[in-house]
């Protein structure tokens, strides 16, 4: 079923008379396809097992016993086979077989959403019957019903190829689509009332090769015939490749691009759906000021009105002057391209002259931990035999197409993987181990995995656990996906994990990183005591920079200390590049009283959400389906971003705001257009690797940046004492689900209804012995902080822990966090009331 | 008409323990689910979803697999009367006719009393015996219209004990010695964690 499985051993065969030369023990019907001659079919998938289900690929088979018809995608091509695909025999037996799959399905093809793009009326066309003898009469279902909020099933036209349903049990491990009854009754469907309520349930409807199964945000939106498309990069952390599909200049759908290297062709929900939020009609259509009438700047006013370009241009370079680079700081730009984040940066770094930049809100990996280390990529983890150590939280609600590449790799290929995540996830049914450190205390967990030895319990993992662990990573090369468990934790545990790796030789890293482009930004500089091509602030290289002109000396501010100093009012200007601190950010108090403090902020934003809200002077920017550049995902891995429509308003792409801010201080940062950014780094000479956007826009698998050269890693201090947990606390864990109070979730009406109400789960064992009532909320308290919130029984969590997830409705479970400690335990008092 | 009973869940352990994949053991829960409500109830699929740990789809999608699986309320007692050939030659049709204005009602129906559900089958492979038919998928032989009436009439005054009523597999529920039980663990366990039974706050 994959590429990385494929025997190196040629064997011949004959197709069509022409001997060709094809993989041993690769599918016929893949091996025919290589050599240019498309065999038709139905049921079978590249990217999923055969199962021989529509017949459809029929093809005259002889291998030395005389020809006979056989399904071409349920064998393995052998020497000497000789295989026609175009013989009479074969031309009838496919003539025959679309006849019995047409017995059922309707003609009601001209109000079908599929017509135009549906291979089966493609293939009816091309090799079937143009009459049918079938006049009874066919089956019939209630059209359309909902499986879910936004696939719609036609039974009626439905063949029943096992596409769906395959996907759902094999690919994803969703099986809730099922075929149901048998015979001539048999049909696809869910459970009663259990809709299909996967993560990865668009995909289904890109696989079905009829109209059974159609989107709702896609239903009689156009005619395949009137869309355009153009391949482009979804910018998620792990650049799942995508073709963007508009008519008249509007989105209407996100397809996935079946790409070897990263996604294979499927998306998550959450991005396959989200092209409704970059349409939507809250878009920032123009530069909005706080002041109280039409172009009129007022700093106290409470509202925000539109304003000119010049204006917001003016008013931002004057908050600009009239303070001191060390004064000016920016938070965000891992959402940007790549080209953006390098614009940002010459203005911020180059220009302005300040190191306070700061692409994340404190909430990855440091960059000196992230570029310090060597990447794997998504194929190195995912191939046969793998050894492969997850730390982290749940792919399956953050980083969805991995999940699905992992979960393949594990029963398909063969793959050993060890879980160590605070709670259970998606892939515990498939690990060959699954440990539960609690958070805080991965780095002496790892310590005693690599060692072998361990007291009887360490970080709540056992003896036993620690040894099996020891014995399945020993001599292996150790391919380790990291992430941090909770965002209650510090990065400190964590960061002293990754030093003992680092260690092993062999051993390759995928960061999970939080937001779309991450690796570009620290790549591009967007990282206190960072300048592009990896370079640290003091390398000796920054002469190169030689248009960078008040390059600053001292490392700047991260964005816990950016906000920190804004909430003492220490900083004048605050940046907002695409970031949301007051939803983001940990600490919702201090950020909201560093907005407040800060004399002047600016945000870049495509949306009015509560950050920018608070901000004094906004920039409406383009989204990723209206701009060119590229990104870079969590494997170092470039990709081109292209425009397909044009932006709402006089929204701008974000390095042409620098480059307007620029010129209002009276610079040029010579940044005309996306590939300025990579001749000009090429033409400083700064990074070992060798990009052009010329290059990047022509290679479909993208470029790889190498890191773990230019900026070296800074070990953690492995002193590891960790606080010692008593058994009346619950370490905190908070962590994210796919779908949640975002903004582009928010703003997509096919995505929104998604998000539940704040709760804390914990296990069943520790529900019954702290006597809660079902439903009824109780009180959490960490030290000064409290707050009352439902808590319910879960098997998936391990005793001893609290779980939930962020960012939900209702009551903020940030309010536990304390600030400065590597883990958060809270106590469950039933009786206490929040004051 | 519900999930399964504490009673039901007892012997749906035994049964589980028997294989050494919990989702083996589908088929056997969804008999005993039959048995316990005389047909397999939405809720019943749901609660074997939950202890094998599969899908409710997935369960739904072997039990609609299979035509001895009813999951709409059945009669008491399930008539099968067989159609195939050599029946058909000895007057299957007719007696399919006569229990049909025996009982009130059409094939594929259920008496509103909730006795009986008729229904004709094809070849139940008893050709000697034609015409012949099942209650509740035990045989009746050489069945004329006089002894279907005869039968109906015994059932309806309970005189026909041998005859279990619709989802009882057998009267003898199977036992499996202790030695050959492929050693699953009991559903509802759950395991103290190891810092607990260091810290000795647990035995």
């Amino acid at each position: 079923m994959t590429d990385t499985f494929k025997n190196e051993t040629k064997v011949a065969f004959t197709l069509n008379g022409q001997e060709v030369h094809a993989n041993a023990g690769e599918n016929l019907i893949e091996a025919c396809s290589q050599a240019g001659v498309d065999i038709p079919h139905f049921c079978y998938h590249n990217r999923m097992n055969s199962v021989g289900m529509c017949r459809m690929c029929i093809v005259e088979v002889d291998t030395g016993r005389g020809p006979a018809l056989q399904p071409s995608c349920m064998l393995d091509v052998t020497e000497g086979m000789n295989v026609d695909t175009e013989s009479d025999t074969t031309k009838k037996a496919q003539d025959g077989i679309l006849e019995f799959l047409l017995l059922n399905h309707p003609l009601d093809c001209p109000v079908c959403d599929k017509g135009g793009e549906c291979p089966l009326q493609d293939q009816t066309i091309a090799y079937g019957p143009g009459e049918t003898r079938f006049v009874e009469e066919k089956r019939h279902f209630e059209k359309p019903i909902p499986i879910n909020e936004n696939v719609y099933l036609d039974r009626e036209r439905c063949i029943l190829c096992d596409r769906c349903t395959r996907f759902a049990d094999e690919v994803v491990g969703d099986p809730l689509i099922h075929f149901i009854d048998r015979g001539n009754e048999t049909q696809v469907n869910t459970f009663p009332e259990d809709p299909f309520a996967s993560y990865f349930s668009g995909n289904v409807v890109q696989i079905c090769p009829v109209g059974a199964l159609t989107a709702k945000p896609y239903r009689f939106k156009a005619r395949p015939w009137d869309l355009e498309e153009i391949e482009s990069t979804y910018p998620n952390p792990l650049g799942d490749r995508i073709t963007i599909q508009s008519s008249r200049d509007e989105v209407l759908r996100f397809q996935g691009l079946d790409s070897d290297t990263v996604n294979w062709g499927w998306l998550t929900d959450k991005d396959r759906f989200s092209f409704q939020a970059f349409q939507s009609e809250y878009r920032i259509q123009e530069p909005l000021v706080r002041g109280s009438g039409l172009n009129k700047p007022d700093k106290s006013a409470k509202g925000l009105v539109a304003a000119s370009w010049n204006t917001a241009l003016e008013m931002t370079a004057k908050a600009i002057q009239n303070s001191t680079p060390n004064k000016i700081a920016f938070i965000g730009g891992a959402r940007f391209t790549n080209e953006s984040q390098y614009a940002w940066t010459k203005l911020a770094k180059g220009l302005i002259g300040t190191d306070n930049v700061d692409a994340t809100l404190s909430d990855d990996l440091p960059a000196h931990v992230l570029l310090g280390l060597q990447r794997t990529t998504i194929n190195e983890i995912c191939s046969p035999g793998s050894t492969v150590l997850l730390i982290g939280s749940d792919l399956k609600e953050e980083y969805g197409t991995l999940y699905i590449r992992l979960r393949d790799a594990v029963t398909n290929m063969g793959a050993n993987l060890i879980e160590l995540t605070p709670v259970e996830t998606g892939l515990s049914n498939i690990a060959s181990l699954s440990l539960r450190p609690r958070p805080g205390e991965i780095g002496k967990v790892i310590n005693s995995i690599l060692s072998g030895e361990s007291p009887l319990e360490i970080g709540g993992v056992s003896k036993e656990s620690i040894q099996a662990c020891h014995e399945l990573l020993q001599d292996k090369q150790i391919n380790v996906i990291f992430g941090r468990q909770s965002i209650t934790e510090s990065t400190e545990p964590l960061t002293q994990a990754l030093t003992l790796l680092k260690d092993i030789p062999g051993t390759k890293f995928l960061p999970l990183v939080r937001r779309a482009n991450t690796s570009g930004a620290f790549f591009m500089g967007m990282a206190p005591g960072q300048l592009p091509g990896q370079l640290p602030l003091d390398a000796d290289k920054r002469k190169y920079l030689s248009d960078w002109e008040n390059l600053p000396n001292e490392k700047g501010m991260s964005t816990d200390q950016i906000l920190k100093a804004a909430g003492d009012g220490e900083i004048d200007v605050l940046f907002l590049l695409g970031s949301d601190p007051l939803r983001d950010y940990r600490n919702p108090e201090l950020a909201s009283k560093a907005l407040q403090m800060t004399k002047t902020v600016v945000a870049v934003d495509l949306f009015v959400n509560p950050s920018t809200y608070e901000s004094d002077i906004i920039f409406p920017a383009a989204a990723f389906i209206e701009v060119n550049g590229s990104h870079t995902n969590t494997e170092g891995r470039i990709t081109p971003i292209r425009q397909k429509v044009t932006s709402p308003g006089t929204a701008r792409p974000d390095w042409m705001i620098a480059a307007e801010i620029a010129a209002q201080l009276n610079h040029d940062l010579k940044i005309e257009k996306p590939d300025d950014v990579w001749d000009e780094i090429q033409a400083a000479n700064i990074s070992n690797d060798e990009i052009t956007f010329q290059n990047i826009k022509s290679s479909p698998e993208g470029l790889i940046l190498q890191f773990g050269t230019e900026t070296p890693f800074r070990k953690a201090d492995l002193n590891i004492d960790t606080r010692p947990f008593d058994s009346y606390s619950h370490r905190l864990v908070l962590s994210k689900k796919m779908f949640d109070n975002g903004t582009i979730i928010q703003m997509s009406p096919a995505l929104k209804n998604f998000t539940s109400n704040s709760e804390v789960l914990i296990n069943p064992v520790d529900f019954s012995s702290i006597g809660i009532t079902e439903g009824q909320p109780v009180t959490l308290i960490n030290g000064e902080k409290k707050i009352s919130v439902v808590v319910k029984p879960d098997e998936r969590i391990p005793r001893s822990i609290a779980f939930g997830y962020l960012n939900q409705d209702g009551v903020d479970l940030r309010a536990l966090i304390s600030d400065g400690s590597e883990s958060i335990d809270i106590r469950i008092d039933p009786t206490a009331k929040v004051i | 008409m519900s999930r399964l009973t504490e009673e039901s869940l007892r012997t749906a352990n035994d049964i589980i323990d028997r294989y050494p994949i919990k989702k083996s053991a589908l088929i056997p829960l969804l008999h005993l689910a039959q048995e316990q409500d005389g047909w397999v109830t939405d809720e019943a699929m749901n609660h074997i979803a939950e202890i094998i740990g599969i899908t409710p789809a997935e369960v739904l999608g072997t039990c609609s697999f299979y035509e001895m699986f009813k999951r709409q309320p059945n009669g008491e007692y399930q008539v099968n009367i067989c159609h195939g050939i050599s029946c058909h030659l000895l007057g299957a049709d007719q007696l399919i006719h006569h229990a049909e204005e025996t009982l009130g009602i059409h094939e594929g129906e259920t008496t509103s009393d909730g006795i009986f559900s008729l229904e004709g089958v094809e070849c139940i492979a008893a050709c000697t015996e034609a015409p012949c038919m099942q209650i509740n998928y035990r045989y009746q032989n050489q069945v004329s219209e006089s002894q279907f009436d005869e039968l109906v009439k015994q059932i309806r005054s309970e005189e026909r004990s041998d005859i279990p009523k619709h989802g009882t597999l057998a009267k003898v529920r199977q036992n499996i010695s202790a030695e050959r039980i492929a050693g699953f663990d009991s559903i509802d366990e759950s395991i103290a964690p190891v810092w607990l039974e260091r810290n000795g706050e647990v035995e």
